[in-house]
């Protein structure tokens, strides 16, 4: 018999008009309103005519400053789609009692589940504080940019790439149903057969060489481009847990990108890694993820302790306490990260030697930590403090994170792991740690260098409005977990037997509607804030009085940053400049060598993101031309010598100079 | 308690590189400031992060490295004079690229290709036998889908394959522009990278000849 | 194409130099090659190679264990001699980072190894399907 040549499916693998969904109502709707507000999107564009400005001044920008921005609007907008989830879960487990089986069956549940995780830790929370180091850190070294613009912009639209991935998976196809580290065997493709996994690979795939590049980045920026005289123990401790960050991202993110890749081939090819047969050996991969995924959520947890460390020290008006004490407890915490990742899988056998050495380092590694929230408190003695919402935040941060710190410690204990090892406790913990520490110091960070980037304050009332609802809001959402983890209810469940449960769901439910009120209040917060712009206004660049180089600059800092490197005699620079009578430079300016914009970054992300798509999908000779392409594209650029040009001494002296009346007519009045 | 030395990068401090006035109170470099060149430590931190993906793929032979699923055995596989020929291959590899740095240094662009073209020449032999092995082991059914030590075979070594053949096409493409642009600044750059990259496969290479070759033949 | 020139708008000062640092930008700061480092290098790097060979193939020492551990021995060594000789690893290269970086890397991947080989050790020992044979025999 003759095997005919399948053109379509040649070409379309295994896409079809099934993959839509056609028998989904929730996702159908969701598609109508999502396609909607895209179009309402790209008519508002075209109507204010800002397609050109988007292109030029943003989506090829190599601005640390635009980029920065760009990864919190990711976070931001992503955040949405991934609290969505939340509420549906939340609506589900308080609805499926004494018979009811809610509105969502198990295998739209578990993929909610999924995807809530994937989103909420590579494309909210990652984004997010990268979008801050990104914006912060060479403003805060003196630099005019990182070590390589080029590859900052490559490095977000990839992060951007592995988003799409995962946007486009709710309507083509599926997402996997697996929990957010898709464990074997059921993650491989007997178990899994589907492409929900392969959009899970191929997203993470995509974002993790974005994040790997960026990590590189901003350790090179920080070693190599501090302003003379900013030796590493004068470096500000935001700029300190960033070179923690970035050491931790260029050590954990290969891991992770080597376990996805020998999942992938046990999937694609039928490779015996994480089979149950032919030598196969499931554990390893809980054992290697984890080894990458301790580390990661220290990656999350360090850059927002060093923006508690920045906001409590300006709005105690004081020097951080213990400043070398804090350096050491970030540089502790890095490498004991390291030795702690099996206390997340303490029940899967591996006996009472291996459990005690691990379940003691876990103990261990609070310690730095709480020396840390000493030192906040410790700087906030006496010091004068005011509430402004950062400050909020920050409090905040101190009160939540230490009750989920404490509730870590008590998980440490293997004997009591054994019981509450996948219950809702451990998903009471571990969100009340990550809500507490990332989230709280993500929008005390936003609040706090908001300013800097657009030149003009947030709205305070709705920031406070934002922060007690999302404050209340968690603790309602979360306390009643725990009190159901302690009973036994495991997680991941979307029906329940025992109706005497379902108060607790209840009062969880409502408390997600809280912080859902907090969210709106912060996109409220935005469009007030920009409605009473002028009121608001930073006019001297320093809104704070801020401690560090960043808020000497002019808000928003011109492209170059500093018209003259600065030079650094003392930790907290600015205050040190503002205390010995600093005046700055109104004239004899120099042109300034600059990086120009690229399409590259995009492009080639662009094209990955297809070939991640062909790959899912097993369209396998357009995955194969995409690969080409992106090798094509990248060569192409490299024959690409001319990336740079001056600013002219006089576009310099013209830009300084507004800053200059500016700043006299602040002095006259 | 005692100072640690970090290192400190940029020590210039003010009044040093300024233009006049060494007074200590300059809050500013009055003239230009040009960071130092990054290039060269970053791609160290890469290469250091490839390191580690490498040591995935190790940690996972390690593991499963004796997992034959009743299938054949390293002892029974492996050509041990066939590695030891492009172990030879991939060494010559690391000095005749050693050479093209030597000639770099003394700015000779022909020389410089030539060196390179043997390097490549060099790699492509390794990565031919390398392909050669694969396909006598596949065609005697040792596929990676038999066991997973064989999936871990497979996977450890044709990764450094892999690696070594985006080395060798970067090389080329840096052949066509050191004779484009001659030893420019960025090209040399470019270089040192490409060395540093060439280096580090043959680093990895002793890692896998010893772990996997050497000590998979042993009983 | 032969310098990097900058396209320099400005026409006005001495802004329009070449970013092309001939002296320092070569190796970051770390010593320059030699023809005699580098041979070095590699008659260690032959000898370092065909010792290990040489045990495994003629199946010089009795103990596989023993042999094992010589030869991850010889490795380490020549993996050290490719650092020196090749890469030219020295306190000094990038002010130290280099060193710090490859040191941190490999403190992890000692980390990872051992400790993936010994977790896993005991979750196989744990965990994994006996023999029927090893089953008549539990307690």
């Amino acid at each position: 018999m003759t095997d005919t040549f399948d053109l379509t499916k040649f070409i379309f693998g295994r896409l079809t008009w099934d993959s839509l969904p056609y028998h989904d109502p929730i996702i159908l709707a969701t598609f109508v309103g999502v396609a909607l507000g895209g179009l309402a999107l790209m008519a508002a564009l075209t109507y204010f005519k800002v397609w050109g400005t988007l292109w030029r001044d943003w989506l090829t920008s190599i601005d640390h400053k635009k980029i920065g921005i760009m990864y919190c609007v990711l976070g931001l907008v992503m955040l949405l789609r991934g609290f969505t989830d939340a509420l549906m879960m939340r609506a589900q487990q308080a609805m499926a009692f004494n018979g009811s089986e809610g509105f969502l069956p198990p295998h739209h549940y578990d993929q909610l589940f999924t995807v809530h995780g994937v989103i909420m830790i590579f494309f909210v929370a990652m984004p997010l504080i990268t979008g801050l180091m990104n914006f912060v850190v060479p403003l805060q070294i003196g630099a005019r940019d990182v070590a390589f613009p080029f590859l900052n912009n490559f490095s977000f639209w990839m992060t951007a790439s592995g988003a799409v991935l995962v946007m486009v998976s709710l309507f083509v196809g599926e997402f996997g149903q697996t929990g957010w580290l898709a464990y074997p065997p059921l993650s491989g493709i007997q178990f899994s057969p589907g492409v929900g996994v392969d959009y899970y690979i191929w997203a993470l795939q995509l974002a993790g060489v974005g994040t790997l590049l960026s990590g590189i980045n901003l350790l090179v920026t920080i070693v190599k481009m501090r302003a003379p005289g900013m030796g590493m123990m004068k470096m500000p401790i935001f700029t300190w847990t960033a070179l923690c960050t970035n050491i931790l991202i260029v050590a954990s993110f290969p891991v992770l990108t080597a376990v996805l890749g020998l999942l992938s081939m046990d999937r694609y090819i039928g490779t015996a890694f994480f089979t149950n047969d032919l030598g196969g050996n499931v554990m390893m991969y809980v054992n290697l993820i984890w080894i990458w995924g301790h580390p990661e959520v220290y990656i999350l947890v360090l850059p927002v302790f060093g923006v508690f460390s920045e906001v409590v020290a300006t709005f105690s008006g004081k020097r951080i306490f213990g400043y070398t004490s804090m350096v050491y407890a970030t540089l502790v915490i890095t490498i004991l990260s390291y030795v702690v990742w099996l206390h997340h899988f303490f029940t899967m056998g591996s006996g009472a030697s291996v459990n005690a050495f691990f379940g003691i380092t876990t103990m261990i590694i609070s310690i730095p930590t709480g020396a840390k929230i000493f030192n906040w408190l410790f700087t906030m003695y006496r010091g004068r403090i005011r509430f402004e919402v950062p400050m909020l935040w920050s409090i905040g941060f101190m009160v939540t994170f230490t009750l989920g710190g404490m509730t870590g410690v008590l998980l440490a204990v293997p004997p009591a792991d054994f019981v509450l090892h996948n219950s809702l406790f451990l998903v009471a913990h571990f969100h009340n740690v990550i809500i507490g520490a990332v989230v709280f110091g993500a929008m005390a960070g936003i609040n706090y260098w908001f300013p800097k980037a657009f030149g003009y304050k947030l709205d305070a009332f709705w920031g406070k409005m934002s922060f007690w609802f999302w404050f209340i809001g968690f603790y309602l959402a979360f306390m009643p977990l725990y009190v159901l983890g302690l009973m036994g209810v495991t997680r991941r469940m979307s029906r329940f037997d025992d109706p005497s449960l379902q108060i607790w769901f209840i009062i969880a439910g409502f408390g997600a509607a809280l912080i859902a009120v907090g969210i709106a209040s912060t996109l409220i917060q935005f469009f007030v804030s920009f409605r009473k712009r002028e009121e608001l206004r930073d006019h001297t660049g320093d809104p704070w009085d801020g401690r560090t180089l960043e808020w000497s600059t002019a808000s928003p800092p011109p492209s170059y940053n500093f018209a003259f490197t600065p030079v650094v005699h003392d930790n907290d620079a600015w205050s040190d400049m503002k205390k010995r009578g600093y005046q700055r430079p109104v004239s004899g300016f120099i042109p300034i060598h600059m990086p120009k914009n690229t399409w590259a970054g995009i492009a080639i992300a662009g094209i990955a993101t297809a070939m991640g798509f062909a790959l899912i999908w097993h369209m396998w000779a357009i995955a194969a031309v995409m690969f080409a392409a992106v090798i094509v594209v990248t060569i192409v650029h490299t024959f690409d010598y001319k990336r740079d040009y001056h600013i002219p001494a006089d576009e310099v002296t013209r830009t300084e100079g507004i800053r200059t009346q500016e700043l006299n007519r602040l002095a006259a009045t | 308690m005692t100072a640690i030395t970090f290192p400190v990068i940029n020590g210039a401090l003010a009044g040093q590189d300024a233009v006049a006035n060494p007074d200590n109170q300059r809050f500013y470099v009055a003239g230009e400031h040009h960071p130092q060149n990054g290039t060269l430590l970053g791609f160290w931190l890469y290469l250091m992060s490839d390191c580690l993906i490498f040591a995935v793929l190790f940690a996972v032979y390690a593991v499963v490295g004796r997992s034959y699923a009743a299938g054949p055995s390293g002892a029974e596989l492996f050509n041990l004079p066939l590695v030891a020929l492009n172990t030879a291959m991939l060494l010559l590899s690391s000095i005749t690229y050693g050479f093209a740095i030597l000639e770099m240094q003394r700015r000779r662009v022909k020389s410089v290709l030539a060196w390179l073209a043997v390097t490549g020449l060099l790699g492509c032999a390794f990565i031919g036998l390398e392909l050669y092995e694969f396909a006598h082991l596949i065609g005697e059914g040792a596929v990676p889908q038999r066991s997973a030590f064989l999936s871990a075979f497979f996977t450890l070594v044709g990764t450094h394959g892999l690696h070594v053949a985006f080395g060798i096409l970067w090389l080329v493409v840096l052949m066509v522009q050191v004779n484009r642009g001659g030893l420019v600044a960025e090209n040399r750059r470019r270089l040192m990278c490409l060395s540093m990259f060439w280096h580090f496969l043959d680093v990895i290479w002793i890692g896998v000849f010893t772990f996997v070759y050497l000590m998979g033949s042993l009983p | 194409m032969n310098s990097a020139h900058n396209t320099n708008t400005s026409g006005s000062n001495s802004a329009g130099h070449d970013h092309d640092h001939d002296h320092d930008d070569d190796h970051g700061g770390a010593s320059q090659s030699t023809f005699k480092g580098y041979m070095t290098g590699f008659v260690l790097a032959v000898i370092l190679t065909a010792i290990p060979f040489w045990l495994v193939m003629g199946k010089v020492l009795p103990n596989s264990n023993i042999t094992g551990l010589v030869i991850l021995a010889i490795a380490a060594v020549q993996i050290v001699v490719h650092m020196v000789y090749f890469l030219h690893m020295n306190t000094r290269s990038e002010g130290g980072w280099s060193l710090l970086a490859l040191a941190f890397t490999v403190v992890l991947l000692v980390i990872m190894l051992s400790g993936s080989i010994w977790v896993m050790y005991h979750l196989n020992t744990n965990m994994m399907p006996h023999t029927l044979h090893d089953m008549k025999n539990m307690p």
